[in-house]
């Protein structure tokens, strides 16, 4: 069972968007100021019963998953087996279509909302491959991304808060880039590492309360796996809720996850600790074949 | 010839939907409609009692009109009729010199396109055109003082008869085609400005065109002379409120740049949904002049445009920006002409269409190269990007070169964005319709680095009013 939080909320309602102060204090009982609801929520990304397809392809078949705040689960699984696929259905990809189950961020359900409300409800994802965007800047993007989470705006490209282009050039410093990444087009000409740090910096920008990050480890070299650890570190000890794709096991030296989940054929068939990631390491996934079979049958 | 940055200069423009939102009231003095014949065209000449001259220039415009064939390569203005439209609508208001003297529902067209502030600080010069009738006319002293001329067309075929026979119907001839034919015999309104020698003008001098009424049709007349080493700025603004007919609209631009002279003229395009948009542009150019166009256009059903400059002096450049935007059922046909005739002419032209929810843009070029004009150095450069796919993008340069010497290139691009750039975007906080302005204001980047800065942040607040509207605002 996961904990009951009951929350007060000093500034913005906690069903807002605004990723303002608030202060959670535990099993208080205090209604929301702005809104007057109970503020009984859980404090997770809940995953319930998740079936969603691709092109009309069935990909996911029963997900449940349940991610806490401040805590790193780690997802793993063959390749096709529908890492990516939860992520892009969590962060509401038009592509993905869910078919049944439902996907709730701290007590609310999201599971209709368009990727935009879900983001600005503290869902980020970090792609695996980010697109080209040619004529669009971080430094745009991060400013548009932070005027619509702040709610109230007259340009969107306007920027409000001074400090935002130090903590940008900090961010893209502790991710292992330049600050001229800031007025370059976002991945055009990018080296595939080069990517995954920007997605990075971007995740430390933004400050989102779950972060869904699509193999983060995969093309980079030592000291971009350092940055990656230490960053998960951190977001786990300010209390956001990490959902780690990867497919190797070398993350975990820097960074050791709560709680490791297997996805196999579009199911969460085992989830336990750092033991199953060694079985996955030393044996591959064919064991699960029959784990599988197992569930169905049970 | 810098204009000192002043974005609200073009807010006129850009405020212009907000206008368009009310149908103005106001009564009219003269309303012609009907049949485009003989009789029509001497109404409209009678009425504006002009010398005898002119209603013969419109009578053989109009014999043009009935020979020439309409133009095989227009589509999508089937519904266009011109025997129901209204030719000349004259609004019961004489011309002011005043804000105050104006009517008042003509007057309050005005202020939401905040012209008279814009006046009052940032230009040189404003005339402003309501239906077929320039009811607005504002100089500032300095022009006096400099011999500059800027008056109603009308008043210039009166006044400065022989400048106007000169140039009227010389860089653009009627008989080109069936439109421009039209445009001559139907003509009303429109500005004359003469700047004398080496006269530099440091603020532009603006024109703005409003078209009040249903079916009907406005056929303004702009015409320049820029004297030997002197420089203007002209900036022209269009727009209309929407209603459930079509209105045509089939306006003229005639530039000449003596030698040594710098024109800049730009048009900021915002007609309501309904208008077929006709225009017909044209620059001559002697030696060693410039002109610089730039064509913004992003309202109306149709569009129909494409700035020409003849080259015709030795040494003589000329750049033309199109910026096009057909968001929606609409069809942008625009496009650039030049053709060289004097020696060592340059020429630069960039085109940047956006086509968006079914909107289609057709760009068109010439680059033609006479005998003789050596040394001639053209670049134009051509960019569409589409958003969806309903929407499509087309492009047409045409080449004619009659000497070697020639240095002409090509580029053109296609864009097209992609749903998973846009998922991408999203996934950060931005609306569908925030997404896709960010790209496309990035898209436009390099040629608002070319345009003057109050452009520049109009066509950015349009292109983010046109997108936002799309995805809702958040």
């Amino acid at each position: 069972m996961f904990a009951l939080f009951r929350i007060y909320n000093s500034r913005s309602c906690y069903l807002g968007r605004g990723e303002g102060q608030r202060q959670y204090i535990r099993d208080q009982y205090f209604p929301c100021r702005r809104c007057n609801l109970p503020g009984v929520y859980a404090l997770t990304l809940q995953i319930e019963d998740l079936y969603a397809e691709i092109g009309g392809k069935a990909v996911l078949r029963g997900v449940n998953i349940e991610l806490k705040r401040g805590e790193v689960l780690a997802l793993m699984g063959p390749n096709g087996s529908g890492k990516t696929t939860l992520a892009n259905a969590v962060a509401g990809s038009p592509s993905v279509i869910v078919k049944r189950g439902k996907i709730v961020v701290d007590g609310e359900d999201i599971t209709g909302l368009p990727p935009e409300e879900r983001s600005l409800r503290g869902i980020l994802l970090l792609f695996q491959q980010p697109p080209e965007i040619p004529g669009v800047k971080l430094s745009t993007l991060m400013i548009a991304a932070y005027n619509k989470r702040r709610g109230s705006y007259t340009d969107l490209l306007k920027v409000t808060d001074p400090s935002l282009f130090s903590k940008m050039r900090s961010s893209l410093y502790a991710a292992g880039l330049n600050e001229d990444f800031l007025f370059r087009d976002l991945n055009v000409g990018f080296s595939g590492g080069e990517r995954k740090r920007l997605e990075l910096a971007q995740a430390m920008i933004l400050g989102s309360k779950y972060l869904l990050m699509d193999e983060p480890d995969s093309g980079l070299d030592v000291e971009g796996l350092k940055a990656v650890g230490s960053f998960i570190e951190d977001a786990r000890k300010e209390g956001r809720g990490i959902l780690l794709i990867t497919h190797y096991t070398r993350l975990f030296s820097a960074v050791r996850p709560d709680r490791i989940a297997i996805l196999f054929g579009g199911k969460v068939v085992v989830e336990g600790g750092l033991e199953v990631a060694e079985r996955v390491e030393k044996e591959g996934y064919s064991w699960l074949e029959g784990l599988e079979a197992k569930r169905v049958e049970g | 010839m810098k204009v000192e940055g002043k974005a609200e200069l073009l807010d006129t423009i850009s405020s212009s939907s907000e206008a368009a939102a009310f149908s103005p009231r106001y009564e009219k003095a003269i309303e012609i409609r009907g049949k485009v014949d003989r009789s029509l065209v001497e109404e409209i000449s009678r009425e504006k009692r002009e010398p005898e001259w002119m209603l013969r220039l419109r009578l053989k415009a109009l014999e043009s009109y009935n020979k020439l064939p309409a133009p095989n390569w227009l589509s999508g203005i089937d519904e266009l009729d011109l025997d129901e439209l209204i030719h000349y609508l004259k609004p019961d208001a004489a011309l002011a010199r005043s804000w105050d003297d104006i009517p008042e529902g003509i007057r309050r067209v005005y202020e939401s396109l905040k012209l008279p502030e814009a006046e009052k600080r940032v230009l040189a010069g404003i005339s402003f055109q309501f239906e077929s009738e320039t009811v607005y006319l504002g100089v500032k002293r300095m022009l006096e003082e400099k011999k500059v001329i800027m008056v109603p067309m009308e008043e210039a075929v009166i006044r400065y008869p022989d400048m106007v026979k000169q140039y009227f119907s010389k860089v653009f001839p009627y008989a080109e085609h069936k439109f421009a034919a039209l445009h001559t015999a139907l003509w009303s309104g429109g500005v004359f400005v003469y700047v004398p020698k080496g006269v530099r003008i440091p603020q532009p001098i603006e024109a703005f065109f409003f078209m009040a009424s249903a079916l009907e049709g406005q056929f303004e007349h702009t015409l320049l002379i820029a004297d030997e080493g002197s420089e203007l700025q002209f900036i022209e603004g269009c727009s209309a409120p929407m209603y459930k007919r079509y209105s045509f609209h089939d306006g003229m631009v005639e530039i000449y740049a003596h030698k040594g002279s710098k024109v800049k003229f730009v048009t900021l395009q915002n007609w309501s949904g309904n208008v077929i948009n006709f225009n017909n542009k044209r620059a001559v150019a002697e030696g060693g002049a410039y002109v610089e166009w730039l064509e913004g256009s992003v309202g109306s059903k149709v569009t129909y445009v494409y700035p020409s400059t003849i080259l015709k002096g030795n040494d003589s450049s000329t750049s033309i920006y199109t910026i096009t935007i057909s968001n929606g059922k609409k069809l942008k046909d625009t496009g650039a002409k030049v053709i060289a005739i004097g020696k060592n002419a340059r020429a630069k032209l960039v085109s940047k269409s956006i086509s968006a929810n079914g909107g289609k843009n057709v760009y068109r070029g010439l680059v033609r190269i006479n005998k003789g004009a050596m040394n001639a150095v053209v670049a134009s450069s051509c960019d569409s990007l589409i958003l969806d796919g309903s929407s499509s993008s087309y492009t047409y340069p045409h080449n004619q070169v009659e000497e070697d010497t020639a240095s002409i290139t090509h580029e053109a691009r296609t864009g097209r964005i992609s749903e998973e750039q846009l998922f991408y975007m999203r996934s950060r906080g931005l609306s569908e319709g925030e997404a896709k302005s960010l790209m496309v204001l990035g898209f436009m980047e390099d040629v608002l680095i070319d345009v003057p800065f109050e452009m520049a942040s109009v066509l950015n607040s349009v292109v983010q009013l046109e997108f936002s509207k799309l995805g809702g605002m958040g």
